[in-house]
């Protein structure tokens, strides 16, 4: 089952063409990594799949929403159904660990503030922090912790797909590995189909099935990173240039 | 100069440097080479067997100096012994051969420049009615159920608005009314025309004076808030993060500023007419011997309490034009710390602007209206 579909997407900024006929397509319990040159619209292109940056031409398809033709309700639906963790966190500061986490449960569900309090401890508890620093607020904890309850907050509904900005990005080698390790863990758990953008490649070695290389407006290469050697941008014979 | 020695002999010219070399030095290195006299050389020696060591600032210098010798045809020779300085000099020569000139975009021309002016502010206009427009649909749908008015926002921007606002709109508007009770007490003593002071404090502090001023206060506080706040949140991401979730910044930020400041605009409005006439009354009795029991009657009788409804009504308007340009310039910021300055003046002076063209256009239409 393909949980994203994108169709010649092209993108314009202005004067400048940041994408130029992208074609990828995403299936069922994959991680899937979007890799390229600073400035290649990887971001730009991960905003498209989650609605935040219209495209000039083209389809994408999430979870089978077109993106391009979907009413209010059926938006706010498939809103429930994706969790997106941002490059730094992007905890609302006024909420503490806890409240961000409890937010979605409170605002789309009619569950119980007992059962909500009990749904939060078990995502701190999944994301690997710990509870009594629940009550802290975004400006009192680490980069790390931030990333972490960021993405306990974007696990809060359950989400069938995640989307991961530069999950590593900003955190030291150990903090890294064991968010990769943590991110394959909940995959396996959860069943999570994943997609992220990165940078680190030990990281990308670690937890990628499935990469898309953007060089030059273009999809350079789609595919296992096993079969990566093949491929002849220039992008790619310089960032994987030790391993292949 | 104590790093350079130069000799000179018919067509030969020698250079020799000596001591460290640095970037501190090289201006003056320049100067002194500047001045000397090339005419008739064929070749030149630069010497760098004396110096300890050079940083690439000098390297630099130093090969762009050979090359502008070789550009007059003359020779140029530089001898090293330090293996060290060598190497400066062919990590620069390696470097200098790599940097392609960069050519310097082209100048715009005056029409280029003018349409695209025309063009930016064009959209920018184009931008806030789209913003009002969103505002709008968001309202209707927003006032489909009572459920999704969210008290709770409200009353939070209600405390931060209203209730934290009210001493400095109480201390601003009792202020303003003693200053002009003070200044046509003098005025009016002239004439013997004391108890008018009552009729005229009545009417301009009512009608005009304590809707502006508080307008003006909140603009300068509220305002400034709601751009800093919603310019922040947007750096931060919050505001992706929730439109990820789904949640509507415009029902969840917009919508709670709007409405509480709209509510709370007429009570800070009432809030400052009474301490207006509190100064009035205080200049009335010290200056002109009006008791405040005479001032009270003539107030009654003199002035009318339409004057009284015409300030109020004003309220909720500025409150929605402070509100919306505040939160619309909040919006607006671009993804860097400079621009939440930039937006948040911004902000300040056009709600200003546009409190105070909205009171002409009361004022005229009030007044028409045998108001």
């Amino acid at each position: 089952m393909n949980i994203i579909e994108v169709k010649n997407v092209t993108t314009i900024f202005d004067e400048r063409i940041v994408h130029d006929g992208l074609n990828l397509t995403v299936k069922k319990g994959e991680i899937y990594g979007m890799l390229g040159p600073s400035g290649c619209g990887k971001t730009t292109l991960l905003r498209e799949m989650v609605t935040l940056q219209n495209f000039d031409e083209g389809e994408i398809s999430v979870l089978g929403h077109n993106l391009s033709h979907m009413s209010y309700k059926e938006s706010q639906k498939l809103k429930q159904e994706w969790g997106v963790l941002f490059q730094a966190g992007a905890l609302f500061s006024s909420l503490s660990i806890a409240e961000n986490i409890a937010l979605p449960l409170i605002e789309y569900s009619d569950l119980s503030k007992a059962m909500i309090d009990e749904i939060v401890a078990f995502k701190i508890n999944l994301v690997g922090l710990k509870l009594s620093d629940a009550h802290l607020y975004p400006s009192q904890i680490s980069g790390g912790m931030k990333k972490k309850s960021a993405l306990a907050r974007a696990l809060a509904m359950d989400p069938k797909l995640l989307f991961l900005d530069e999950p590593t990005s900003g955190l030291d080698p150990i903090s890294a590995r064991d968010f990769d390790a943590l991110i394959l863990k909940l995959r396996d758990l959860l069943g999570l189909t994943i997609v992220m953008v990165s940078h680190d490649l030990q990281s990308i070695y670690d937890t990628l099935d499935k990469v898309a290389i953007i060089d030059n407006k273009k999809i350079a290469f789609e595919g296992s990173l096993a079969d990566i050697a093949s491929s002849k941008s220039t992008f790619i014979q310089t960032f994987f240039k030790e391993k292949i | 100069m104590e790093h350079i020695q130069i000799t000179s002999s018919s067509n030969k010219l020698l250079l020799e440097f000596s001591g460290s070399l640095n970037l501190y030095k090289v201006t003056s290195l320049e100067r002194e080479l500047e001045s000397l006299s090339l005419v008739e050389m064929k070749n030149i020696e630069i010497n760098l067997q004396n110096v300890s060591s050079i940083d690439t600032a000098c390297g630099i210098f130093f090969i762009r100096l050979k090359k502008s010798y070789e550009a007059r045809n003359i020779n140029v020779h530089i001898t090293s012994a330090s293996s060290e300085i060598i190497g400066t000099l062919d990590l620069v020569i390696k470097q200098c051969s790599l940097v392609e000139k960069i050519k310097e975009p082209k100048k715009a021309s005056f029409i280029n420049k003018v349409g695209r002016t025309t063009y930016k502010n064009y959209v920018g206009l184009l931008d806030f009615f789209n913003f009002l427009g969103n505002l709008f649909a968001t309202k209707l749908h927003y006032l489909k159920s009572i459920q999704n008015i969210r008290f709770k926002e409200i009353a939070f921007e209600l405390n931060e608005n209203a209730l934290k606002a009210l001493p400095i709109i109480a201390l601003t508007s009792f202020l303003i009314g003693l200053v002009v009770a003070y200044q046509s007490a003098y005025q009016l003593k002239i004439y013997g025309a004391n108890i008018f002071l009552v009729d005229m404090l009545g009417i301009s502090i009512l009608r005009e004076l304590a809707p502006l001023i508080t307008a003006i206060v909140i603009a300068g506080r509220s305002g400034s808030a709601f751009t800093a706040q919603i310019g922040a949140m947007k750096i931060t991401e919050e505001l992706d993060a929730m439109r990820t979730m789904g949640f509507d910044p415009y029902i969840f930020l917009v919508m709670p500023r709007i409405i509480a400041l709209m509510i709370a605009m007429p009570l800070l409005i009432f809030v400052a007419d009474i301490m207006g006439i509190l100064g009035g009354m205080l200049v009335a009795s010290i200056d002109l011997q009006i008791t405040p029991a005479l001032f009270i009657d003539r107030f009654s009788e003199a002035v009318a309490a339409k004057h009284f409804f015409i300030g109020l009504v004003k309220g909720p308007f500025f409150a929605f034009l402070i509100a919306t340009i505040g939160i619309y310039r909040g919006l607006k910021v671009k993804n860097d710390t400079q621009s939440i300055g930039f937006n948040t003046t911004k902000s300040v002076v056009e709600a200003i602007f546009a409190v105070i063209v909205c009171d002409a256009l009361f004022s005229i239409a009030f007044t028409n209206l045998g108001m």
